[in-house]
């Protein structure tokens, strides 16, 4: 792109059809093409259903594209990355680890288990506001406090691509506003690229860089909006006229305001 | 917390207490003959009186259901995770095992003594045969529905497939397993007892069918209460055995 930003990820004509059994195939994602820089947060803002999912496991390496070519670092994917974070769109904690080791999963696997990995993940977790919960069950947990936890588990081993799918969406207004802060914080410690899927215009508008902006199936880019409001953002911002423009501009996109 | 304790045991209890009264008060008010059922201060009478070779013969049932049971985990599990991990396999044996399961065990066990003698080892084998398909089953059935999400960080991190197996699929099916070792543990005990009934020289089975045909009802209703008795035991000790490998699924 322009500058000295660094490309971090494109796609180019990526396309997605599922071939179902006695059904017709359905295409998911038609034809997207789209580019993330280095460090960037882009929101992926689209209805229910309309592919946003499949977007994310495709960049994931979760799932092949059927066509066209996705590009992270100037490489080609073909599978998964070790180094990127995913937090789902429910918190898939695991009930049986306590809330620390459900943390630590990733470094298990990946076989940097080590003191300095328990400490990056006691602060994490303090950092997310559960400090003093490292010992308990996740079921013990809000569901809020759950979706935390999932959080410091995509961050533990430092991912440089972090994966979000619509992790707010189960929350409250409330926690969820939290949270949208709690990312942005945590975004500017980490400074990972992150791509966040969300159907909340407000979310996308609030956290982004870069919101692209689907149609409803098959997902294709009908707009791309560089929010140019500069971090560190707060909530008041919501009622600025600035921030308004923009949210009528995603709402007219996806056919909800004129 | 203490009054829901009580509670807790204050009503099984109860309905055990109301049991033996109704039955008490049946057997003297229409003054049953003991041959037919004796009072249940008769049977615990015995019960004391007879107390070692109730022990004796309960210990050789006991290891019976514990041997089979034991060695339809031991198989019962590895099986269900072969089966699940081998599409061929599934596809070879399943059918197989099932079919094989409705076939009837009652039927089964007079061949099965014929091979393995009237000792421990023909009731052994029953107990398992009766025990191993509800692991086989509840355990593969754990295996396949690990959640989804899961196994997509899993992954994501490119874990390996044993990583898979013992980080994420195996304890995710534990709660399955268990419930198939609740319904097998219970189904040992029968099966050890219908090997016992069709021959044997030893076990609870055995001292009651004895008791019978002597006209001893008192001691076949003491053996019968001690079969319960150990029913509940190794019931008991599954469960206890899910307290301690799966202490996350009390604290809710
Ligand atoms: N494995 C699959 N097989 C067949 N169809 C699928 C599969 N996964 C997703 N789809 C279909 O693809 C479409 C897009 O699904 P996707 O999960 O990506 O939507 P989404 O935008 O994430 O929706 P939501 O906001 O509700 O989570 C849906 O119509 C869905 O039915
Ligand atoms: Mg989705």
């Amino acid at each position: 792109m322009v500058g000295d930003t660094c490309s971090f990820c494109e796609l180019e004509n990526v396309r997605k059809v599922f071939h179902r059994k006695n059904d017709e195939p359905l295409v998911a994602i038609d034809d997207v093409c789209c580019e993330i820089i280095e460090g960037e947060l882009v929101s992926l803002l689209g209805p229910s259903g309309c592919g946003k999912t499949t977007l994310l496991r495709i960049l994931a390496g979760l799932t092949p594209a059927s066509d066209g070519t996705v590009r992270i670092r100037g490489k080609d994917i073909n599978g998964p990355e070790p180094d990127f974070g995913i937090v789902f769109q429910t918190p898939n904690l695991m009930p049986w680890r306590t809330v620390l080791d459900n943390v630590l999963f990733p470094m298990e696997i990946l076989k940097l288990k080590n003191g300095d990995a328990r400490k990056r993940a006691l602060d994490l977790l303090e950092l997310v506001g559960l400090k003093g919960f490292e010992k308990v069950r996740p079921n013990q947990l809000s569901g809020g406090m759950q979706q935390r936890a999932s959080l410091c588990r995509a961050l533990i081993h430092k991912p440089s691509l972090l994966l979000m799918d619509e992790p707010f969406g189960a929350l409250d207004e409330l926690t969820r506003m939290e949270m949208n802060d709690l990312l942005l914080d945590i975004r500017r410690v980490t400074n990972a690229t992150t791509v966040f899927v969300t159907h909340s215009i407000t979310e996308a508008v609030y956290l982004s860089d870069q919101v692209l902006v689907f149609s409803t199936r098959p997902a294709r880019v009908a707009t791309r909006l560089r929010i140019d409001i500069p971090y560190p953002r707060s909530p008041e911002l919501r009622y600025t006229e600035q921030f308004n423009k923009f949210e009528k501009l995603a709402g007219a996109a996806l056919g909800v305001t004129r | 917390m203490k009054l829901e304790n009580i509670s807790k045991y204050f009503y099984p209890v109860m309905g055990v207490v109301l049991v033996i009264f109704v039955w008490h008060i049946y057997v003297v008010g229409f003054d049953i003959n003991p041959v037919v059922l004796p009072k249940p201060l008769l049977v615990l009478n015995i019960m004391i009186e007879e107390r070692v070779l109730l022990l004796t013969e309960g210990w050789a049932t006991f290891k019976e259901c514990v041997y089979g049971f034991a060695l339809a985990l031991a198989l019962g599990i590895p099986i269900a995770v072969a089966l699940t991990s081998s599409k061929t396999l599934n596809l070879t044996f399943y059918p197989l095992l099932i079919g094989t399961q409705s076939v009837p065990k009652v039927a089964v066990a007079p061949i099965i003594l014929v091979w393995f003698g009237l000792g421990f080892e023909s009731k052994l084998v029953i107990a398992f045969l009766v025990a191993f398909f509800p692991i086989v089953i509840d355990t593969a059935t754990g295996l396949r529905a690990t959640p989804q999400e899961l196994l997509d960080l899993a992954v994501s991190l490119r874990a390996s497939r044993l990583q898979i197996f013992l980080k994420i699929q195996f304890p995710a099916a534990l709660p399955f397993i268990f419930s198939g070792a609740k319904v097998a543990v219970t189904l040992a005990v029968i099966g050890a007892v219908i090997g016992e009934f069709i021959g044997a020289t030893e076990g609870l089975g055995n001292l009651l069918l004895v008791a019978n045909s002597q006209v001893d009802t008192p001691l076949a209703w003491a053996s019968l209460v001690a079969l319960s008795v150990l029913g509940m035991v190794m019931f008991a000790g599954v469960v206890a055995a899910e307290r301690i490998l799966m202490p996350w699924a009390e604290d809710h």
